[in-house]
């Protein structure tokens, strides 16, 4: 579906709203203010009702040939040419179905990871990656004796760039970099940085988990090998995500799980796999899911990306401002450019402590590591609070938590009788 | 049930988490030990002084949470003077307390400051860390106070 022209109309939030059957709850008695779009984000009736839909009659994909598994399948393929549009990537065949990013890092790590390194080889990640683009490269070192290398930020949450030379000269096998810190919501340089590892000879994967729903992603002009994402953070469901990989890798790379859909024939005393993207797909996929998430991208095109965007940036902004403006709060992550995301501490209170208080105000943030504990780490805290915006966020949200963050204030001080 | 704020941060929270009690090290201590809670980054230090199963003094440290801070303070303050089994049937009646999954008892005495903790079931965690600590401490063989410090 193509996007209408939009032009510099901006984006309606409360119809956007109103769209969300989430903003009809009520949470301790309050209107719910929900500014954890980063944890997860909400779903609208379009993306409900498709997934409905696709429940009410259905059929396996690939296998039948009766009326309903056509339909099925066809549904099914038209998600994954859609994923392929949305993130720039020229072939469907490189669309990879899974259960989400973390699952599609696995995937690379445990494939194409496992083939390629030896002992003594590297692996180069960021000091700002979630656990999920970081763990399964320590298991991976561990498991073949390699070396996991570590690009450091610094006090404002950019990425040292000027060391990148100096760890690229090691030759790393492989680079994995976020594409946004869903904890410091930085955007890093990943075109610059995938060109200079695919230089110095390293294969390159994004996890673009904290991007696709923020800011255009074009995998062809990012320059990358793997871009990883997940449905639930683009207001489609959970349990759905996909890995694009350049075909030739795929190709290359030896099969995953082993089951029923990726293979062509099979005896007892071999098999032969299927082709891309087909060969990673093994067992019945979370069809349902994948129907959300082709509704959910259709969504978003009607509602004009540029125009979202847009309207996130301008309200980072505010949140930012208005956030900076309450005494004794101090933002963590000061990037040169930043998406939706805004980490923060309050005096010494501890995250927990007001994060509780908030909740009861309706006022729905994260107080935790957000699986990054090595950022946490750099800053020396256990933990932050952080407000993440999503297209149905607005100025009415960022005041709701300006002014629960003050009586939260009030009451953690012995303040309020 | 209602889960106003101050309910759970009353007065008694905010008083011991902002001005705890017996806080710092016990050189003298006969019994310690450490818990922590990587997820949220709380830790609590216990020691105590036991003489012939006595609780004689009880000091804490604590990092991390309100809640885990008021807990260890309430804590230090109920166990002093006490025996041992005393102390673990207080971290016993602290466990049910808390537990929003089990009836609450009706009157908790000087525990009460923590009951607003029931309506919390993401903190019980945190008040419970302290208790942990204590059993572990009073369940570990005594340390010579004159011998080498184990580093905490």
């Amino acid at each position: 579906m193509a996007a209408r022209d939009l032009g510099d109309e901006k984006i309606d939030v409360s119809a956007v709203r109103a769209e969300f059957p989430a903003f009809a709850r009520r949470v301790n008695g309050r209107p719910l203010v929900y500014l954890d779009s980063a944890s997860t984000t909400q779903k609208p009736l379009a993306v409900i009702d498709a997934m409905r839909r696709a429940s009410e009659a259905t059929a396996n994909i690939h296998r039948g040939v009766h009326a309903l598994s056509v339909e099925a399948t066809d549904a099914f393929e038209a998600v994954r040419a859609k994923v392929a549009h949305k993130i720039g990537a020229r072939d469907p065949a490189e669309i990879v179905f899974v259960r989400g990013t973390t699952e599609a890092i696995n995937l690379v790590a445990q494939t194409y990871g496992r083939a390629r390194l030896r002992p003594g080889d590297r692996v180069l990640v960021t000091e700002l990656e979630h656990h999920s683009n970081l763990v399964p490269w320590q298991m991976l070192c561990r498991e073949k004796g390699a070396v996991l290398d570590v690009l450091p930020i610094d006090d404002r949450g950019d990425v040292l760039l000027e060391r990148l030379d100096a760890l690229l000269a090691r030759t790393p096998a492989i680079v994995a970099i976020s594409h946004v810190s869903n904890s410091l919501g930085t955007v890093l340089p990943v075109a610059a940085i995938a060109g200079r590892a695919k230089a110095a000879g390293a294969v390159v994967l994004v996890d673009g988990a904290q991007a696709v729903a923020h800011l255009k992603v074009d995998v062809e002009a990012i320059g990358c090998d793997f871009y990883a994402l997940s449905g639930h953070k683009l207001y489609g469901p959970t349990g759905v995500g996909v890995l694009w990989g350049r075909r030739a890798l795929l190709e290359q790379m030896p099969p995953w799980q082993g089951g029923g859909d990726m293979v062509v024939s099979v005896r007892f005393d071999e098999s032969t796999y299927r082709e891309v993207p087909h060969k990673f797909e093994a067992g019945t996929p979370d069809i349902v899911g994948a129907i959300g998430l082709g509704a959910a991208i259709d969504w978003l095109e009607a509602k004009g990306p540029d125009r979202i965007f847009a309207h996130e940036r301008d309200l980072l902004d505010y949140a930012t401002r208005t956030l900076e403006s309450i005494p004794h709060l101090r933002i963590i992550g000061t990037a040169r450019e930043k998406a939706a995301v805004v980490s923060f501490a309050v005096g010494d209170l501890h995250p927990h402590d007001v994060g509780t208080a908030l909740d009861l105000e309706g006022v729905a943030v994260r107080a935790g590591h957000h699986c990054a504990q090595p950022v946490m780490d750099h800053f020396g805290l256990p933990a932050t609070l952080r407000a993440s915006l999503g297209v149905y966020s607005d100025r009415s949200d960022i005041d709701a938590l300006a002014s629960g963050l003050e009586r939260a204030v009030s009451l953690l001080s012995g303040r309020t009788r | 049930m209602t889960r106003d704020a101050a309910s759970l941060y009353r007065e008694l929270i905010v008083e011991h988490g902002q001005r705890p009690r017996n806080v710092g090290p016990l050189p003298e201590a006969t019994h310690e030990a450490k818990t922590e809670n990587p997820l949220c980054g709380d830790s609590v230090i216990i020691q105590l002084l036991v003489n012939s199963d006595c609780i004689v003094a009880a000091r804490f440290q604590a990092r991390g949470c309100m809640i885990s801070r008021a807990s260890a303070s309430v804590l230090s303050e109920l166990i002093v003077d006490r025996k041992a089994a005393e102390a673990l049937a207080m971290a016993d009646v602290l466990a049910v307390l808390v537990d929003a999954s089990v009836p609450a008892p009706t009157d908790a005495g000087p525990l009460e400051p923590l009951r607003g903790v029931r309506d919390f079931p993401a903190r019980k965690a945190c008040a419970t860390l302290p208790w942990e600590a204590l059993r572990r401490a009073l369940a570990g063989a005594p340390v010579d106070p004159a011998g080498p410090r184990r580093s905490l």
